[in-house]
């Protein structure tokens, strides 16, 4: 008996009012794979992934992870589910009122129920393994710049061992260097853990980087789906325009 | 345009954000019942509400008792009543104004500094980052708010009572010649644990609406500056408009 893909997406949809987002996505995940979905300002990218985490309830369509659907879950089960996920989200999200070690040991603490000092201890861990160090953790998250951010970030969302992580645009915001520090810092997270991850990022350095696979979202659809190394040629001219970012091809600009 | 649409849109509207508030507050109070509770964040709330607040409701409740004895003995004097203002003072405080000034403080307070809270953290996307972390926002965020509310307000409304009686005291017995021994003997005498007891009532029901106000419009706010600041003005609006009626309906209740 097969295997069930890690996450299996079949006919989603979502629209806010007149407007459809998700216009029916096909989209599975095997274990232990990286996928980059690349795509536009206002396409759905990120009303994608919040569907994936039950952030968000799709009009129709379904949602499996390890074969179990997970559109309509009760909040209990929801919660459940939840410690499956890993998410770095693109600003950050970090919790203003507690310091950097508290951020990332947050759900140890508040839903494993694991005593303070245990997991202080983890999550100082934790923050090594993205170059961040202990002098840091007792600092408060204004307190840091932006790249030291997202690691922090980053730790939060690997700290539990993960079975599948979610990046929502990664490297927006940071500078070169620094993005491509979170982009190997990333990549070497996935690759340890052995997690299965879903990025989303207009970055295409950072798309190359993070995937095994990248896809395309245009229009609320996938429209091309393939190894990141064949991304530069893809044959798929909505593609081709996106990575060379020419502002001339099918994709119409102007209107977004 | 036709009036009757128009009509129609406000009452939906209206129907509809009373649908949402209701089920909101059903969530927070369901939040609030069950496990797990957060302890640590219940304590700061309280500081955060009630410690915190203590200045501005003070303050509040000692004019508003001086101002009070100072028109009762006007009022009074003109068919020579002057001498039920520790009476008046102490039954005005107690029943009414202590509970609804202090709350109407608290509501351009608290509400406001919760609805601004929460809905920063919501564009943010920390309530987002919540979920993600198996926290349920309703537990972690919403049910301390509101039951610090519960505890903070009556507390609150107490502490203003005595003094807003101490205010009435110290105006009438320094510039309106009261003795000072017979004042506080006549206070005593007049007023009832009910009085007391009623306008602390009052004060846990609007400590709960000033709370609720304040975490359902940050959760119900738009997306950036604008969004977080009418989320904190309807905040402030909607728990000071809750607070009079509120008071209407609890006051027919207890005469």
């Amino acid at each position: 008996m097969s295997q069930p893909r890690k996450i299996s997406i079949s006919n989603l949809h979502k629209g806010f009012g007149s407007t459809k987002v998700l216009q029916g996505i096909d989209l599975d995940v095997d274990a232990g794979k990286s996928l980059v979905i690349i795509g536009g300002s206002g396409t759905g990218k990120s009303v994608l992934l919040k569907c994936i985490l039950g952030l968000m309830c799709p009009d129709r369509g379904s949602i499996k992870i390890d074969g179990t659907q997970i559109v309509g879950l009760s909040p209990s089960k929801q919660e459940e589910q939840a410690a499956k996920f890993g998410m770095l989200f693109q600003g950050a999200a970090l919790f203003d009122s507690l310091s950097v070690w508290e951020n990332v040991a947050f759900r140890l603490i508040h839903a494993d129920h694991m005593p303070k000092q245990a997991a202080k201890e983890l999550a100082i861990s934790a923050m090594n393994r993205v170059n961040l160090s202990k002098d840091t953790a007792d600092l408060r998250p204004a307190e840091l710049s932006g790249g030291m951010q997202k690691r922090v970030a980053l730790a939060r969302a690997i700290v539990t061992k993960p079975q599948i992580l979610f990046f929502d645009e990664p490297t927006t915001g940071l500078d070169p260097i620094t993005a491509d520090v979170i982009n190997r810092l990333i990549r070497e997270q996935v690759t340890e853990l052995g997690a299965t991850a879903i990025s989303i990022t207009h970055d295409m350095p950072s798309a190359r980087h993070i995937g095994d696979e990248i896809a395309m979202i245009f229009d609320g659809k996938i429209i091309w789906r393939g190894p990141a190394k064949d991304i530069d040629h893809s044959g798929n001219a909505y593609v081709e325009q996106f990575v060379s970012g020419s502002a001339d091809g099918p994709i119409n600009v102007m209107g977004r | 345009m036709n009036p009757f649409a128009s009509i129609g849109r406000a009452s939906l509207g209206l129907l509809s954000t009373t649908g949402m508030v209701a089920l909101f507050a059903w969530n927070c109070i369901l939040a609030m019942i069950r496990p797990p509770w957060y302890g640590q964040q219940i304590g700061r709330q309280l500081l955060s509400i009630g410690y915190f607040s203590l200045p501005v409701v003070g303050l509040t409740a000692v004019f508003t008792g001086a101002a009070l004895a100072l028109n009762i003995y006007t009022g009074g004097a003109r068919f020579n009543a002057e001498s039920f203002v520790p009476n008046i003072v102490g039954i005005g405080i107690t029943r009414e104004l202590g509970p609804v000034l202090a709350s109407l403080m608290l509501a351009g307070r608290v509400s406001a500094a919760i609805a601004a809270e929460i809905g920063a953290m919501k564009v943010t996307e920390q309530i987002d980052a919540l979920r993600t972390l198996s926290t349920d926002p309703f537990r972690y965020l919403y049910a301390p708010r509101l039951v610090a509310a519960l505890i903070a307000v009556p507390l609150l409304v107490l502490i203003a009572d005595i003094i807003g009686v101490f205010g009435g005291f110290a105006v009438a017995t320094q510039s309106l010649g009261f003795n000072g021994s017979l004042y506080v003997q006549n206070t005593m005498d007049f007023i009832t644990t009910w009085d007391v007891g009623s306008g602390l009532i009052k004060a846990a029901v609007f400590g709960f609406i000033i709370a609720l106000m304040g975490c359902y419009h940050g959760h119900a706010s738009g997306r950036g500056a604008q969004g977080v600041g009418r989320a904190t003005t309807n905040a402030v609006v909607s728990a000071a408009i809750m607070i009079f009626a509120a008071n209407y309906l609890l006051t027919s209740l207890f005469v």
